[in-house]
């Protein structure tokens, strides 16, 4: 199941971080979709908060690769990601579904260096 | 250590479990549950939304990890095959064995199946689990690609059987119910308002057959026919048996437990089976003679053993069980509660019937008109709630009773029950969790909770079928207002302010970026739901278009298209009125081959091509706009179409060109962003062939001029629009439009279209032309203005999108590669293509 490809990973796991692209190239508040090997994975610049964050792509509702054109917003003070087709929400901290029991997703780190954007990978 | 085993996890057996964790004591027992069902319990009420949605998990009433954290064992997918009541254990069917000191039998019902010959044949299916519902499921798609319209029938008219009626309509079978008496929902309706349902239901599709008895299902091992003798029968190719339930008792009979003549476990007022060590709780229990087959008296059984188990012996259960119901059918009320129809020897009847809105109520009233007996609502179950309310406290009757049912409701007077604050404390508002209106009020007054969301998280009110949640809110409402509190409409958590004075902030203090609204009137960093909220400001006061904040849109907006299931998006190029040339047909025609879209004609008069990838949709509309094409909007909350009839152009009855004013007038606010989408339409004559009242906003030309109908529309709710001014000229019809439109869109609430909007405008249709006619508010320049001043300022912003390198660079589906996304599969149908089901 493609849902499988996506495994969470910490911060002291990564093994590789992933040179995405230069930082001007990500809509500010919003998300874009990167391609690392055969992942997509939606980056986010929540410019407001000052915090990158990434997570898969796939929508665990129904599997579609949309995230990354949602809509981020916070919850209690955590950041969020609205899918576009159904607007289920999860926490971009946890992967947690907040408004209902769909299966978490998996987060990513991010960090910028010399205004490029890295994604940590455990490979 | 003792141990508690719970044999079922249905609805009333995880009831029970949540209510003896929630005990303090519950601390000093093991509980083990056994569920035969491969999964953990359900919404079994709500089963008929597993149909949309087929999301499983929504309906479960408890993760899986709820049980782990209150230390409850809970084995699925076994099931618990026999008792030993000497040495109090079970065995499941697996070969197990377990002890328990305390043993719960929540082993809920199964579905009558009636000893017809044939029942066995494929294609016939029962309703009672998920699992039956993704064989029926399963069946139908199957059927669908064998044959044109396939058939299916429900043998049962009664609640049950008018659900799963809806849900074979659903999944696009033709729905026939078969029932053995002469009326639909036997139980609970008399003949008369069984009537008016069974009109109603075959107006939307649903095929009733009454008085009928099926002696034989046809077909060769598939069901191809129903048999109902004397050369009568019914093709039908499913059959979905809905006839009744019977209690599963069979564990019981096996340990010689008492038992009914008819079936289940006979419990007296301590839920207590005839081996005081057991309990029987929900559809199994015999009590006072009768099966329940409602989840609330179940849940009041699991209150009274989980009290027994604790030793608090003073909590019994009732003698006399409410059995009163709302039918969740979408699109038809129905309701009864107390005596629905009851002997003249004790009280007398008051019936209103409206054959032409399909409504029917019929209250019954004790002789000396004091008490409510029960009633019957069909059609308009609105007054349900507080009917039902009236029915079980007991409470006085107003001197007119009538009243109740035909109301003194109406423009001005009030209804005639006061309001729900008037009920007394005990009174019971949500009777599937019995929660009081002490309860929901104290929850605001003494807890501070201010919402109906808090509320249900704090006391669970509301959150089982939910018909109480009218009632709660105007209990939250009138509990916050006797703390001083005025009840806001508030966006969400980021901004404490209702859309209409967000609107005037904005216009104001001149706001015009949403991190500057943010900072200078809210909190926090936004979210979802206020950030299309105020883009839909900006866009009306300044008319920007949704390229220039793009991540404060709602997606469709963020791109300029609708996002399809699949990922992909749809085109919708303007085609005002309906009006197209042949020239402008071929090069549709020519992209959309090009392109390879799946193109439809839609319900509003224009074209949709589907299937357009991310990156196709700048070379998509950089073609489209070559051609003289503009954007539609079909994605905005914005003006959609104005759909016209042919009108005096060509019609022999046309009183004046509707075609023509329909062009004018969707040109003059294409474009224009709203609380929500509005829709508009323009008929030549009476005979209304452009659905004008069944739109926001109507022309139709009658002689001597136009007729102007506002606040109408289709959908989930239809409502007519109403009359606002007569035979008046295009001029005028246009600037009473104007004013309608901008006055809602200054005043209404986020995504409100204008028909319940106009229904929460105090005053109603006559205050509204006091405003925008007579201009009781002297605002009507300024509307004007404001209106003019859109008007003025359209611009395509498909246009500004593929002329402007920045935008463009927005459409690609990853920005640090080239390649597609090879996620998006598509099939083939009937010449065209389609996006791959979702798995
Ligand atoms: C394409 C179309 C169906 C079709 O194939 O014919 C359609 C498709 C959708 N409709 Fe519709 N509606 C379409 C005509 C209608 C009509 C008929 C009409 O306009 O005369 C109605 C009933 C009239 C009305 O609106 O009052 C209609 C009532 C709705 C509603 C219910 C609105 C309501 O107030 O109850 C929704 C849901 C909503 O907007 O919240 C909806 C929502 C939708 C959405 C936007 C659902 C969604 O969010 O994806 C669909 C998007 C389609 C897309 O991607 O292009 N659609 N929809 C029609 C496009 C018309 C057009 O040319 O723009
Ligand atoms: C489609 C549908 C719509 C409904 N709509 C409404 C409504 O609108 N309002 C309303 O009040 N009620 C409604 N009901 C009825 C409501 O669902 C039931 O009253 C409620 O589920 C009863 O709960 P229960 O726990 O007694 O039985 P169930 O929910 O049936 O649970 C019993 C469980 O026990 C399991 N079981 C049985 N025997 C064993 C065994 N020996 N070992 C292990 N497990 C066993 C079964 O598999 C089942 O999972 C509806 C029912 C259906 C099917
Ligand atoms: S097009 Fe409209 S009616 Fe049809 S499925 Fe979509 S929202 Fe529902
Ligand atoms: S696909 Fe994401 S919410 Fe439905």
């Amino acid at each position: 199941m493609i849902a499988n490809t996506f495994e969470t990973v910490s911060n002291e796991d990564v093994t590789t971080w992933f040179k995405a692209a230069h930082l001007s190239k990500f809509p500010k508040n919003g998300g874009a979709c990167i391609k690392y090997k055969d992942k997509q994975i939606a980056v986010f610049n929540f410019e407001r908060e000052g915090t990158w964050y990434a997570c898969q792509n796939l929508c665990p509702h129904k599997m579609e690769m949309v995230l990354s054109r949602g809509m981020i917003g916070e919850e209690n003070g955590e950041a969020k990601i609205a899918c576009p087709l159904h607007k289920n929400t999860f926490s971009l901290k946890t992967g947690e579904n907040l408004n209902g029991s769909l299966d978490a997703i998996a987060t990513y780190p991010v960090k910028i260096e010399d205004d490029f954007v890295y994604v940590g990978f455990v490979d | 250590m003792k141990t508690i085993v719970v044999v079922g996890n249905g609805m009333v057996g995880y009831k029970f479990c949540e209510k003896f964790v929630a005990q303090p004591e519950s601390a000093l027992y093991k509980v083990i549950v056994f569920g035969e069902e491969p999964r953990v319990a359900y919404d079994r009420v709500h089963l008929s939304s597993y149909f949309e949605n087929q999301d499983a998990k929504a309906l479960e009433l408890a993760p899986r990890s709820w049980y782990e954290t209150h230390n409850i064992d809970l084995i699925c997918n076994e099931y618990v095959s026999d008792i030993d009541r000497d040495s109090k254990s079970v065995e499941t069917a697996s070969g197990s064995n377990y002890t328990y000191d305390t043993l719960i039998l929540a082993t809920g019902s199964s579905p009558f199946v009636p000893p017809i010959s044939g029942v066995e044949k494929k294609g016939v299916f029962v309703y009672r689990t998920i699992e039956d519902l993704e064989d029926m499921l399963a069946f139908a798609k199957a059927l669908k690609t064998q044959k044109n319209n396939p058939k299916a029938a429900i043998l049962g008219g009664g609640l049950l059987g008018l659900e799963a009626g809806k849900a074979v309509m659903d999944m696009g079978l033709e729905p026939h119910v078969v029932e053995f008496a002469p009326k639909l929902m036997p139980r609970q309706l008399d003949k008369r308002s069984s009537n008016v349902l069974q009109l109603t239901l075959e107006n939307i599709g649903i095929h009733i057959h009454t008085a009928k008895a099926t002696n034989k299902i046809i077909g060769e091992g598939q069901i191809t026919g129903m048999d109902f003798g004397e050369d009568d029968s019914l093709e039908v190719d499913m059959l979905v048996i809905s006839a009744g339930i019977r209690p599963r008792d069979e564990l019981a009979k096996r340990c010689d437990l008492n038992v009914g003549i008819r079936g289940g476990v006979v419990v007296n007022e301590k839920m207590q089976t005839s081996d005081p060590n057991i309990y029987a709780i929900g559809e199994v229990a015999l009590y006072n003679q009768m099966i329940y087959g409602l989840v609330a008296p179940g849940y009041e059984m699991a209150e009274v053993a989980v009290n027994q188990i604790l030793h608090k012996n003073d909590v019994v259960m009732k003698s006399s069980i409410d059995m009163s119901t709302k039918l969740k059918l979408i699109g038809v009320d129905v309701a009864s509660f107390g005596e629905p129809y009851m002997p003249a020897d004790k009280g007398l009847s008051i019936i209103y019937e409206n054959k032409t809105k399909g409504v029917y109520k019929r209250i019954n009233v004790s002789h000396d008109g004091k008490t409510l007996l029960g009633g019957i609502m069909v059609g308009d179950a609105e007054d349900y709630g507080i009917l039902h309310q009236m029915y079980i406290n007991n409470m006085p009757l107003p001197d007119n009773a009538e009243e109740l049912i035909v109301g003194s409701r109406g423009e001005g007077g009030g209804s005639a029950f006061g309001s729900v604050i008037d009920l007394p404390d005990e009174a019971v508002i949500c009777s599937c969790e019995a929660i009081t209106k002490g309860q929901v009020c104290c929850s605001v007054i003494d807890d501070g909770n201010e919402t109906v969301k808090e509320v249900a998280k704090a006391t669970k009110a509301g959150t089982g079928c939910g018909g109480c949640k009218p009632m709660i809110t105007d209990l939250v409402k009138e509990s916050l207002k006797t703390l001083g509190k005025t009840v806001k409409e508030r966006i969400c958590e980021h901004f404490n302010y209702s859309r209409q004075e967000l609107f005037d902030i904005v216009k104001t203090k001149k706001v015009t970026s949403y991190n500057n609204l943010l900072d200078l009137v809210g909190e926090g960093n936004g979210c979802e739901v206020c950030k299309p909220v105020v883009a839909s400001i900006f866009a009306s006061i300044y008319n920007e278009t949704a390229n220039r904040q793009e991540t404060i849109q709602d997606s469709n907006d963020r791109y300029l298209a609708n996002i399809q299931r699949n990922g992909t998006y749809s085109v919708v190029p303007r085609v005002a009125g309906g009006e197209i040339t042949p020239k402008q047909l071929i090069a549709m025609g020519r992209i959309a081959q090009k392109y390879d879209l799946y193109t439809k004609i839609t319900g509003g008069q224009r074209i949709d091509m589907f299937g357009a990838k991310l990156h196709e949709l700048p070379l998509i509309w950089e073609e489209l706009i070559e051609e003289g094409f503009e954007t539609g909007q079909a994605y905005g909350k914005s003006l959609r179409t104005v759909k016209s009839c042919v009108g005096s152009t060509w019609c022999r009855y046309g009183m004046d060109e509707s075609v023509s004013f329909a062009i004018e007038i969707e040109n003059r606010y294409k474009g224009i962003r709203s609380p929500h989408k509005f829709k508009g339409g323009v008929s030549g004559c009476i005979r209304e062939c452009a659905e004008a009242r069944g739109k926001d906003f109507g022309f139709i030309a009658v002689e001597g001029g136009w007729n102007v109908y506002v606040g109408g529309n289709g959908g989930a709710n239809p409502k007519h629009a109403l009359l606002i001014a007569e035979k008046v000229d295009k001029e005028t019809a246009i600037k009473y439009v104007d004013r309608f439109i901008m006055f809602y869109i200054k005043t209404a609430q986020p995504l409100q279209r204008t028909a319940p909007w106009l229904d929460k405008l105090e005053g109603g249709i006559t205050y509204l032309q006091n405003v925008i006619i007579n201009d009781s508010l002297g605002i009507v320049d300024e509307l004007d203005k404001e209106m003019q001043a859109l008007v003025d300022s359209y611009k395509c912003e498909w246009k500004e999108a593929v002329e402007t390198p920045e935008i463009r660079e927005r459409y690609t589906h990853f920005i640090n590669s080239d390649e597609e996304d090879e996620n998006i599969e598509f099939v083939s149908l009937r010449d065209q293509k389609m996006p791959k089901e979702w798995a």
